[in-house]
């Protein structure tokens, strides 16, 4: 009787024993696979690829679908040889205001709100662009600020990816608003813009 | 044979027994606590990088827009980081001799690209999707936090399940206007309590609970 209750505690040990050691290396088994799968998040490292880049280049010469670009004088701003004097779609106010914020994100670093060529990293010490408002850049045709975009100029580099090609034509368009702003006369208000700027001034003309 | 245990031991197993509950909820507060901790989360915790890049120097210092350098967080899942070409543009003048942005010219000289480490890793099961929040008036700091504030980056919420779903069931708490999600230190005008639900409705902003908005 002692011996047999003896003998099954001593088996029910044994039991308990390898539960314990299984539950052991059942933990040390915890991985994160669920977390990090088997696939590349953007910009992921990769240990496949010489350049470690999960992300991979185009091939030279690839085009991709919707990047035909054949339309020249959207997509390259010159009509011939020559730089275009046209938009090539119509710009709506929306464009504008499209043209207006991307400019304050992408270009008023360097340019400025107004484009002087005193935006915050000029005041640092880069290199002072010119201002849109010289006699030289308010003739220029709304195609060189888009070559100027896409191509980079100078000491500035190029926006071509990070904006889209509508993008940079409605900035061009913006830019020859902040032109017209600075440029403006009285006679150029419409009546009501005309009192209310006047009022905020102070009656001064 | 004598006995080992003195009689009084009896006392002390029977409140063991009735401290086993304890010991046991103990034991699991100890994993919950241990799971919402800083040191598990890694919130509030400044990572290391290869260059000490300032988000308070670049957004509150000099008024850079995030989209500047992030800048497919309105179209894409992912904000992106930007490459060297756009630390460059500026550096190529600015501080181009700083030894501590050596690294930057280094990746530039060599194309190869610079290796941040990461500070929001979501799980792999997790699809989050940046361009929507932008779209629906979630602003960056709503998770990021005082961006503008960081010195070196670092995790401002846990990006845990139970945060994610605090918003997801009320989101019209953490709304605000299109115009002010790059904002940082944004407050609404009015409070939130009656500004939310007018923005939830404008944006056409529910819910959303099924497991399938973030699981696939």
């Amino acid at each position: 009787m002692k011996s047999n209750r003896s003998i099954s505690w001593n088996r029910n040990r044994a039991v308990l024993g390898v539960l314990a050691t299984l539950l052991v290396l059942a933990a040390t088994g915890c991985r994160q696979d669920m977390h990090d799968q088997p696939r590349f998040e953007p910009l992921e490292r990769s240990s496949f690829f010489e350049d470690r880049k999960a992300g991979r280049m185009q091939v030279v010469g690839t085009v991709a679908r919707g990047e035909l670009n054949e339309d020249a004088h959207l997509h390259t701003g010159f009509v011939g040889d020559d730089l275009a004097t046209t938009f090539p779609f119509a710009m709506t106010r929306e464009d504008l205001a499209r043209g207006r914020q991307r400019f304050d994100i992408m270009c008023s670093p360097c340019h400025g709100r107004v484009g002087h060529g005193d935006g915050i990293v000029v005041q640092r010490g880069f290199r002072a662009p010119p201002s849109y408002h010289s006699e030289r850049l308010r003739g220029v045709p709304p195609g060189h600020f888009f070559d100027v975009v896409t191509n980079g100029f100078g000491a500035m580099g190029d926006f071509s990816d990070r904006l889209s090609v509508e993008d940079r034509w409605r900035v061009a368009a913006y830019i020859r608003v902040l032109q017209l702003s600075q440029a403006a006369t009285m006679g150029d208000l419409p009546g009501d813009v005309k009192s209310e700027f006047q009022d905020a001034m102070g009656g001064a003309r | 044979m004598a006995q080992i245990f003195h009689p009084s031991t009896n006392t002390i197993s029977r409140f063991s027994i009735f401290g086993a509950l304890f010991a046991v909820a103990g034991l699991l507060w100890l994993v919950l606590f241990m799971n919402r901790s800083y040191y598990s989360t890694q919130v509030n915790v400044p990572r290391e990088q290869p260059v000490p890049f300032s988000h308070k120097h670049h957004v509150s210092g000099l008024g850079i827009d995030c989209r500047h350098c992030h800048t497919s967080v309105e179209e894409s899942a992912f904000a992106g980081i930007p490459p060297t070409k756009t630390c460059m543009n500026c550096h190529s003048q600015i501080w181009a001799d700083a030894p501590m942005l050596e690294p930057v010219r280094e990746s530039y000289r060599s194309n190869e690209s610079l290796e941040w480490t990461r500070v929001h890793d979501l799980p792999d099961f997790v699809y989050f999707n940046h361009s929507i929040h932008v779209k629906k008036g979630v602003g960056c700091e709503t998770c990021h936090g005082r961006v503008d504030q960081m010195p070196l980056m670092w995790k401002e919420n846990t990006l845990q399940m139970e945060w994610c779903w605090s918003c997801h069931e009320q989101p019209e708490t953490h709304l605000r206007p299109r115009d002010e999600v790059f904002a940082m230190g944004w407050k609404p005008a009015e409070s939130q309590a009656e500004l939310g639900p007018k923005l939830a409705a404008e944006y056409n902003v529910r819910s959303a609970l099924d497991c399938s908005v973030c699981h696939r």
